[in-house]
């Protein structure tokens, strides 16, 4: 692996280049939606964008409802946070840019067009160019970004059913006008894989730079092209977390190569991912891009980003996820790997930060968090965040052992606990009564009883160091892993002893 | 008739993006009619432009925006007033896929 303290973001050595291409290879692009989750308010009007939960067209206005007269005005905020993003992607920010009506019909905007961004007929995004460089295994792979820009959400669709049955559609507006950025890559990714960690990163950085919350559902969403070498491109549209894009990519890509396989051609088509029947379907669109008929959205004026402003953003631009990254290798001597791993979530980086203030011993602290935190999280789908373990607790329970009140073994069964229930450690361990066992008088009487049930393995003992492992085992589940380890092996050894005199 | 800018097929995807249907009697109505406002909009061809700057916008000012504060919004029942359908506290609306 590469050691990332050498490799700044602009530095291009050991970066695959994207000009060398196998044939039938795969080659995917994403259009990235995320949601600036940090603002309070939406993009052009000043209804909440705390939407998350709440009752349908609570939280719209004649603005987000497109009620004719309705004037937008732009959220101050929303052009330094996309700006911090710019040039978190090594974007180029334009000086000045414009909003475009993209024009649509379909009832998720109430105006029948989107206030978004365009880079062609004389429009100016927020930002192009750019790119990102992300870890496939032990190769370092640079993904272009094509533009940034400023957009507002659609509505809320609810459908009963599926998105091509639904013999109508509800409509919520709650989440239109939510300001969202769009982040477009070329088609620089060659596998599902590729884009989930793709989409990673990216997530890490914005939550890095404190305008976006990934946790929260539908946060972050994409659009994804995709297409077989020499092939037709097709777009596959409501891919709603960074989880579901590795499956609608193998989906998308599998019926691409049955295709081919079976001499059909792959059309040029819109199709939209079905989250719950796990298959692409089409969804009959005609537009072509022209179809939108993009022009200067009248009712904003143009927005100049000066280089003073650009530089002001820089200074209070937060650590980056690179960053941080050598920072813990370097400050706390941890691998590359439990670094890259931790701060892959910015959680579980601040999580670790809080702990080795209290508790200095950074890699015993990684230890448990890269094995049995994170394992515990995994198996119940859960995040941190969501948690009620703390790093206090999870420092109570390493004392706890180190002090040997616990064994590690039973710090692993501690564990979960606290991640579920979110106790202390110390309460956990005196309700289920897990504390080590260390006196000789409670050990002695288990260790006759093992000794009695298992006469042949004694016997081997006896000729062969290595059996004598199985009787320790026997002691250990025999009190439920509570037995101090060092004594019940003494306490083993000296019952031989004794029987070989 | 004067010279053509718009054909009836393109009139109908016109109606088709608008999710309108449009009779046929419509159609032939429509063409005309966008043939003549089109025909009355070539007089801005006559202009020359060649030494202008594309104006995006007509007034002469930038970077008109607002603080992040939020500001009340409607009651749910204000916002679906105008609502043709409703269903709850929802718009209704057809199917378009
Ligand atoms: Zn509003």
């Amino acid at each position: 692996m590469v050691n990332a303290k050498h490799l700044n973001s602009t530095d291009k050595n050991n970066v695959t280049e994207m000009s060398t291409k196998n044939q039938n290879e795969v080659r995917i692009g994403l259009e990235v939606h995320v949601q600036l989750t940090s603002l309070k308010t939406k993009l052009f009007c000043g209804c909440s964008s705390d939407y998350k939960g709440k009752d349908p067209n609570s939280l719209v206005c004649p603005v987000c409802l497109g009620i004719p007269g309705a004037l937008p005005v732009l959220n101050a905020n929303s052009v330094d946070y996309a700006v911090m993003v710019a040039l978190a992607l090594n974007s180029k920010v334009s000086e000045c840019m414009f909003f475009f009506r993209k024009n649509y019909y379909y009832p998720d905007m109430p105006k029948n067009f989107q206030i978004s961004q365009y880079d062609q007929a004389g429009g100016v995004p927020l930002a192009v160019g750019g790119f990102l460089v992300i870890d496939v295994g032990t190769k370092r792979k640079k993904v272009r970004i094509g533009r940034v820009h400023l957009e507002e959400d659609p509505g809320r669709l609810v459908h009963q059913g599926a998105i091509d049955t639904s013999p109508y559609t509800l409509v919520d507006y709650n989440r239109s006008g939510i300001a969202l950025l769009e982040i477009v890559t070329e088609p620089d990714l060659d596998s599902p894989k590729e884009a989930r960690i793709f989409l990673q990163k990216l997530r890490s950085i914005l939550e890095h730079l404190g305008i976006f919350a990934g946790r929260l559902e539908g946060s972050i969403r994409c659009d994804a092209n995709i297409s077989l070498t020499g092939g037709t491109r097709v777009e596959v549209k409501n891919i709603s977390s960074f989880k579901e894009v590795e499956r609608a990519l193998s989906f998308e890509i599998m019926r691409q190569k049955n295709l081919v396989k079976k001499g059909l051609s792959v059309k040029h088509e819109t199709r939209h991912w079905d989250e719950s029947r796990r298959v692409t379907i089409s969804l009959r669109m005609k537009e072509k891009e022209h179809d939108y008929r993009y022009f200067p959205e009248p009712d904003l004026v143009p927005i100049t980003i000066t280089e003073d402003f650009v530089e002001n953003v820089k200074e209070k631009m937060p650590e980056l996820p690179e960053a941080r990254i050598s920072r813990f290798v370097d400050a706390y001597g941890l691998p590359q790997y439990d670094a890259e791993v931790l701060v892959s979530d910015k959680a579980l980086a601040d999580f670790f930060e809080c702990t080795v203030k209290l508790y200095d011993k950074p890699k015993e602290v990684s230890n448990w968090m890269m094995g049995d935190l994170l394992r515990n999280l995994n198996e119940n789908n859960l995040v941190l965040t969501d948690c009620k373990i703390t790093p206090e607790h999870l420092v109570e329970m390493i004392k706890l052992i180190e002090e040997g009140v616990i064994s590690g073994k039973i710090g692993k069964r501690v564990l979960p606990e606290m991640v579920l229930t979110g106790k202390q450690p110390s309460l956990i361990i005196k309700e289920k009564g897990l504390v080590k066992i260390s006196s000789r008088d409670a050990l002695e009487g288990i260790v006759e009883q093992v000794f009695s049930e298992h006469p042949s393995c004694v016997e081997d003992a006896l000729a062969d160091e290595n059996a004598v492992h199985f009787l320790v085992g026997q002691l250990m589940r025999a009190t439920k892993g509570k037995a101090d380890p060092q004594l019940a092996n003494q306490l083993i050894h000296e019952k031989l002893e004794s029987l070989k005199k | 008739m004067k010279k053509q800018h718009l054909s009836k097929k393109e009139v109908e995807h016109v109606a088709w993006l608008a999710h309108i249907e449009l009779s046929d009697e419509e159609k032939t109505l429509f063409t005309e009619q966008f043939n003549e406002i089109l025909e009355y909009f070539k007089k801005i061809d006559e202009t020359n432009t060649q030494n202008v700057e594309p104006t995006y916008n007509v007034l002469d000012l930038t970077n008109v925006s607002r603080k992040d504060e939020t500001k009340p919004s409607l009651p749910t029942k204000e916002a679906l007033r105008n609502a043709p359908k409703k269903e709850k506290k929802f718009f209704k609306a057809p199917r378009i896929v």
